[in-house]
């Protein structure tokens, strides 16, 4: 069953396309990831399918319900963790949970009861008396998880839910959501833009300037590029390129201050490259096919290098 | 369609938000208390009344309409600190009308305002007018009137608002004149022609006036100025508009 059906979305700001004819759908009990950078149109997507916000032309359905249409039941079936910390810093962790029951309509009982054992699936069971602004970054998106499961939704949306987390953090609270997902069965759609991250999904979708490029499991990305990645700096990288391409019939691309070239035995390759090239090679790595390398082998640039462009989503 | 656990919780949010920022807590206990005693001091001797109240008793309904007027409009400072802090889209997902979240806000501002101007009726015994139960009920009402209107007024300005920055500048633009047109400091008859015409439409003026009807019915120069039916219709009027007009810009607004 589809949880998420997105069909030919189109949203524009001004006359920037952020999302540009997006289809994809999403099954129950899977985790989806949208992956791309910043101003991609990820998060414009997050927010048509949780509708706070239009758009101009296609179709958007979440379990089944129409995102504009319907959007109060929309928005009771799913679960949502913002980019941004969305508690209120006064409140204590109790209090915040609270709130969210009663705007999803629990009884008093019920709520207890959910904020009680969610408390402690998150390990926060001895701070529910703490004010949220002593809380630390990662304490915070701990309990934001938790409010988002509070209501049991059918769909949990991350839109980037380590954002600004130190790495440590960040790996702990993946832990915890691939934790909480083995227990509930949760359908997961989240957006990040690190490589690593992605790897925790059954699929992704590789979005870049408001398109999808590719949509696959991880491991079918990156046996797309049948493969080790070498990267080589040499004294002149045209010349090198041209070499490469004479003596070993490969093409290399330009990427940053380098050059990639796609091989299928990286390690066996190397010794050649010093073997053969008459141009100066000055540092030589190698990485095993990553999603790293399927982004930039679709788009030709870094995740990292690809500025957000004037699409950027504006703040609410 | 309104959903009233959802109405409960966002009042009650306020309420507790309110009591734990002391500053605040401070400065609304305060600021009133400062306008009595020094401005209110300070003119009494300067301004000569023929019968009727003197100059402190004159400004306490005043002071208790600024009391509304800053507590309403800052308890809608919280649509933009919520915008500004995220928590708005925690309000905003949940699965609840623009309309509910709306009346939350109006009834938390209200009420507020309502319990920081009942505070002050503490004071009109000790600047010696006399006040009876019929009274004091009488206050309630017109100080729920009253802030309501305020609220809603501030409430359809916050939410075209998105930065704290913007919710200074127009208020100031706003709360101020309309304070010092409201009657508060001296009768509006006194003001020129020219300027006139804005105390006719700013709603505090006809709330402070109904406040005088309450607290100073002892006639003089210094009395209401207005039938109190006109300053009832006329609060009333606003804030039924103000609200219907906050609830549209909220649902649009998404």
């Amino acid at each position: 069953m589809n949880v998420i059906e997105v069909e030919q979305l189109v949203k524009s700001y001004n006359s920037v396309k952020a999302v540009d004819g997006v289809t994809f759908n999403v099954t129950e009990g899977e985790t989806f990831g949208f992956l791309g950078p910043n101003g991609a149109g990820k998060t414009s997507t997050i927010n048509i399918l949780c509708t706070l916000l239009g758009f101009d032309s296609g179709n958007a359905q979440v379990n089944g319900y129409d995102c504009v249409k319907e959007s109060l039941k929309v928005r009771s079936s799913i679960g949502l963790v913002f980019q941004e910390v969305t508690l209120d810093n006064e409140l204590t962790a109790h209090e915040n949970l609270k709130f969210h029951c009663y705007m999803y309509n629990m009884s008093k009982r019920l709520a207890n009861e959910r904020i009680d054992e969610i408390l402690e699936v998150v390990g926060l069971e001895d701070k529910r008396s703490t004010a949220v602004k002593k809380f630390s970054g990662g304490m915070k998106r701990r309990l934001e998880i938790a409010r988002g499961l509070l209501h049991r939704p059918k769909v949990l949306f991350l839109d980037e839910p380590t954002l600004g987390l130190d790495p440590q953090t960040r790996s702990n609270v993946w832990e915890f959501i691939s934790t909480l997902k083995g227990s509930l069965g949760t359908t997961v759609f989240m957006t990040t833009h690190y490589m690593d991250e992605a790897e925790v999904c059954d699929r992704i979708a590789i979005i870049d300037a408001g398109k999808i490029i590719a949509c696959e499991s991880p491991g079918s990305l990156k046996s797309s590029l049948r493969g080790d990645t070498v990267y080589i700096k040499t004294s002149d990288d045209g010349r090198a390129c041209v070499e490469l391409h004479e003596k070993f019939n490969l093409s290399a691309r330009k990427i940053g201050s380098g050059l990639s070239i796609i091989v299928e035995a990286g390690e066996k390759f190397i010794p050649k490259i010093f073997e053969s090239l008459e141009t100066p090679v000055l540092s030589v790595s190698m990485k095993r096919p990553s999603l790293e390398d399927v982004f930039i082998n679709l788009t030709g640039k870094e995740i990292r290098e690809a500025q957000p462009a004037a699409q950027r989503s504006p703040r609410r | 369609m309104l959903s009233y656990k959802a109405i409960y919780v966002i009042v009650l949010r306020e309420f507790k938000r309110f009591f734990r920022q002391k500053g605040r807590l401070i400065t609304t206990i305060a600021r009133p208390l400062i306008w009595l005693i020094i401005v209110g001091s300070g003119f009494v001797h300067l301004i000569d009344v023929e019968s009727g109240a003197n100059y402190i008793q004159f400004i306490l309904p005043g002071i208790i309409g600024m009391t509304i007027l800053f507590t309403s409009v800052f308890s809608t400072i919280s649509v933009v600190w919520d915008r500004e802090f995220g928590f708005l889209r925690e309000m905003l997902v949940a699965p609840v009308s623009r309309v509910t979240i709306v009346i939350g806000k109006l009834i938390s501002g209200t009420a507020l305002s309502v319990f920081q101007g009942a505070l002050l009726l503490v004071v009109a015994p000790i600047v010696g007018l006399e006040i009876g139960v019929a009274d004091i009920l009488l206050m309630l009402f017109f100080m729920t009137l009253v802030a309501l209107a305020i609220t809603s007024l501030g409430l359809f300005v916050a939410s075209f608002l998105t930065s704290l920055e913007g919710f200074n500048v127009i208020m100031n633009f706003i709360v101020l004149p309309m304070f010092f047109l409201s009657g508060a400091l001296y009768p509006v008859d006194n003001l020129p022609e020219a300027i006139k015409f804005l105390s006719f439409i700013n709603p505090l003026c006809y709330g402070v006036d109904a406040f005088k009807h309450v607290l100073l019915p002892g006639g003089g120069n210094l009395s209401a100025e207005l039938p109190l039916y006109v300053d009832i219709f006329f609060v009333l009027t606003f804030s039924i508009v103000m609200t219907f007009l906050s609830a549209l810009v909220f649902e649009k607004r998404k």
